[in-house]
């Protein structure tokens, strides 16, 4: 909690010694009785940063997430599908939103975030660095991908932070809609032709591992974990995200008649879970460090959009400016007769 | 306190995995909840003549379906967050009406086809929309122009033939008329400030309106190859949706400082299916799927 | 130079000319129940404010009533007032208009 130090003295060096400590305690109370730290409460400022950068790295997900399955939305194969796939993909722009909102509650502004986007300092996560080649793959990201984040972002209704909790229960309500329908997707798909069969098994074969990589490195390697968890942004570990997954995913895998790919995984009877393989956490590092299959064109695509539309936003900027002079005259024009 | 949480998270899971009331609906028109067609009987009234009925769902149903391919292909590439949003609405609700149309046409024209075998199984030159939905999107003025256009006289056709004696197609055009409200507005207030905003802006949009100009007369024309014999007065027809849609256009442009060029209208009819050659690649994009799996389920 | 320019969250950032002002949005979701805080968005104007306003947080479930308001133009208590922190109290709605610097190697979370 003494992150961001000098700052926090420079901006409070006038009020009395004291304040601070005060502050802490009626800080951590809150959080011990589990109650919410609202946008004006005082806070850490080691807690203001990690909330804004766990938030903006989820929000910048959301809106880089849009891609992968967006390029799908203009050939789904069933007007069904295609209204299906366009609704979940502009939810996920709704999504981006919501976050960017609540990291504004903290002093942090879009048109910032974005640029640390555009210019890699801030990441998203790294499962939308993978391709999607086939429309199997809509289907397999709504069942693992959106899976995997409603167990990660489930306990994150409860985070301590009011307005990000309040954003994730909306979210967490509409994503539970888009692992259905990818996996009702993958559920008619398997009933379908052995094409389709064999489209859903490799593309469950190219998703499984980098969904597992979600959640995280494993908590021994999760340096920023344990200030999150004592601050209750963060309520479960990666580890115990990524083994409910794991429980969660098998049986629906049976269920559906596919193989997940991963010859260590099975049942133990004595732990009450499953046991699995460990994921190549060096394939995750590349990724991340911008090595990944599509992180050029992920970000391309973002600084694309936002260029292209920089004439656009100052078109509306100017036009309000100019009709905020407009009723000003008129006003004035008023006052004078 | 632990306690409770543990629990509020297993009802979380829980609620996850059940069923919810209004399956598809939410995802099908992305903003109604309730089916517009419920209760509606489909059997053809005697005074309605089958084939023109027909013919007027698969024309407006090909303008939508069109329309909203060219608004999908906006996706991730908006000049704004929010406008991903907004053209996403839009692009919903006109797939929404294109899904309905075509399940009336199937009802009708004697075939019993589904959506999808209109949707995905049709040549180019069996689709029957007008040329101005199927112009690549441009740059965002030119989108932007083209929804104005497309809106106003969408919503001037379809506003009349909600009192049309085709009880089905007079519930599609009842449930469309207010999302066209909201997409004219939503254009024209975008055309507004796009035409008084800044020098660039003003120069894409008097730029977008002159690429335009020459498909206007195909929309208004268009109006009167499909809907005689459907509209239970004929005489509120085509003379009446083209005054309302061109001076619905003046006004817009008036208030934006631009105006709507007078240039000699495009060859094009694609109500008799001569298109443009920007069609062709747009439906091979959108039917690769369907076609290269023609047994498939989806 | 007008806010609409300035545009950052509140009176205090950078300038930048296309950058749109922040505006809260509260939505009364039916008849007999107060307007309640939903969230925020950016937008040029209050035109525009509740276009984006509808069509993010209501999905234009039509009956429902929207307000926006830009969001340096609401006054906001302090959650304890007799913080000698916060004078004047009737202060910005967020207490920390100018960006915090985050470090640039953000680990995966």
């Amino acid at each position: 909690m003494a992150a961001g130090p000098a700052r926090a003295a420079e901006q409070d060096e006038d009020r009395d010694p004291g304040a601070e400590s005060r502050l802490q305690a009626g800080f951590d109370a809150t959080i011990g009785k589990d109650q919410r730290i609202e946008p004006r409460d005082w806070m850490p400022e080691g807690y203001r940063r990690t909330l804004v950068r766990q938030i903006a790295q989820h929000a910048h997900s959301e809106i880089i997430g849009m891609q992968p399955e967006g390029e799908w939305i203009t050939r789904a194969p069933s007007l069904r599908r295609k209204a299906i796939l366009f609704a979940k993909v502009q939810d996920e722009a709704g999504h981006g939103l919501y976050l960017y909102s609540a990291a504004e509650t903290l002093g942090a502004d879009r048109a910032d975030l974005t640029e640390r986007l555009i210019s890699g300092r801030q990441k998203y996560s790294s499962i939308f660095n993978y391709p999607t080649p086939t429309f199997a793959d809509v289907g397999v990201i709504g069942w693992f991908v959106d899976g995997a984040a409603i167990c990660n972002q489930v306990p994150l209704c409860r985070s301590s932070y009011g307005p990000y909790a309040r954003a994730m229960v909306r979210i967490c309500k509409e994503e539970s809609f888009h692992q259905r329908q990818g996996y009702e997707l993958l559920l008619t798909m398997m009933r379908g032709t052995q094409a389709q069969r064999a489209m859903v098994q490799d593309a469950v074969d190219r998703w499984w591992w980098p969904s597992l990589m979600m959640f995280g490195p494993p908590d021994g390697d999760s340096p920023n974990s344990a200030a999150s968890m004592a601050w209750k942004i963060k309520r479960h570990t990666n580890d115990e995200l990524r083994q409910r997954f794991v429980d969660m995913t098998v049986p629906q895998a049976e269920k559906l008649g596919v193989t997940l790919p991963d010859p260590q995984l099975r049942w133990n009877e004595k732990r009450g879970r499953h046991d699995f393989g460990t994921p190549d956490w060096s394939e995750l590092k590349r990724v991340i460090a911008g090595d990944g299959p599509c992180n050029d064109e992920r970000v391309a695509r973002r600084t694309a959009a936002h260029e292209d539309g920089a004439w656009v936003r100052e078109a509306a900027a100017a036009h309000a400016a100019k009709q905020a002079a407009r009723a000003q005259a008129r006003t004035h024009e008023g006052a004078a007769a | 306190m632990s306690s409770t949480e543990a629990a509020d998270d297993d009802h979380v899971y829980l609620s996850l995995a059940e069923g919810h009331d209004d399956g598809d609906a939410r995802w099908a028109f992305g903003t109604g909840f309730s089916d517009p067609l419920h209760g509606v009987d489909t059997a053809v009234p005697d005074a309605v003549d089958g084939s023109a009925l027909a013919a007027v769902c698969l024309a407006l149903g090909d303008d939508a379906l069109v329309a909203s391919q060219r608004l999908a292909e906006w996706c991730t590439r908006a000049p704004e967050l929010e406008e991903e949003v907004a053209l996403a609405n839009i692009g919903l609700d006109l797939l929404g009406q294109a899904r309905m149309l075509y399940a009336r046409c199937g009802q009708v024209d004697g075939t019993d086809r589904r959506e999808d075998a209109y949707a995905y199984f049709r040549a180019p030159a069996d689709f029957r929309n007008v040329a101005l939905v199927e112009l690549p999107n441009g740059d965002f003025a030119l989108s932007i122009a083209r929804l104005l256009i497309l809106s106003t006289w969408r919503l001037a056709l379809l506003s009349r033939l909600a009192g049309t004696s085709d009880p089905v197609l007079a519930a599609i055009a009842a449930k469309a008329v207010p999302e066209l409200t909201y997409h004219r507005q939503y254009a024209a207030d975008w055309v507004v400030r796009l035409g008084d905003g800044t020098e660039e802006s003003h120069r894409r949009m008097r730029a977008a309106l002159r690429e335009l100009a020459p498909y206007v007369e195909e929309l208004l024309t268009a109006t009167g190859d499909t809907v005689p014999g459907i509209l239970a007065a004929p005489d509120t027809g085509t003379e009446a949706v083209r005054e309302e849609t061109l001076g619905v256009l003046r006004q817009v442009l008036a208030a934006a400082g631009l105006d709507l060029p007078e240039r000699p209208a495009a060859p094009y009819r694609g109500r008799g299916g001569e298109h443009t050659e920007h069609l062709a690649p747009l439906l091979e994009e959108l039917q690769s799927v369907a076609r290269e799996h023609p047994e498939a389920t989806w | 130079m007008s806010d609409a320019q300035i545009g950052r969250n509140g009176d205090n950032g950078t300038p930048s000319k296309g950058d749109w002002p922040l505006y809260e949005v509260f939505v009364r979701g039916k008849r007999g129940l107060n307007h309640v805080h939903v969230g925020s968005l950016h937008a040029a104007d209050d035109t525009m404010a509740l276009t984006h306003a509808r069509d993010l947080y209501t999905r234009r479930n039509e009956g429902v009533s929207i307000w926006v308001v830009r969001s340096s133009h609401i006054a906001a208590s302090t959650r304890d007032e007799k913080d000698p922190f916060f004078a004047p109290s009737a202060d910005k709605v967020y207490r920390h208009p100018t960006f915090y610097d985050i470090p640039d190697d953000v680990p995966h979370i």
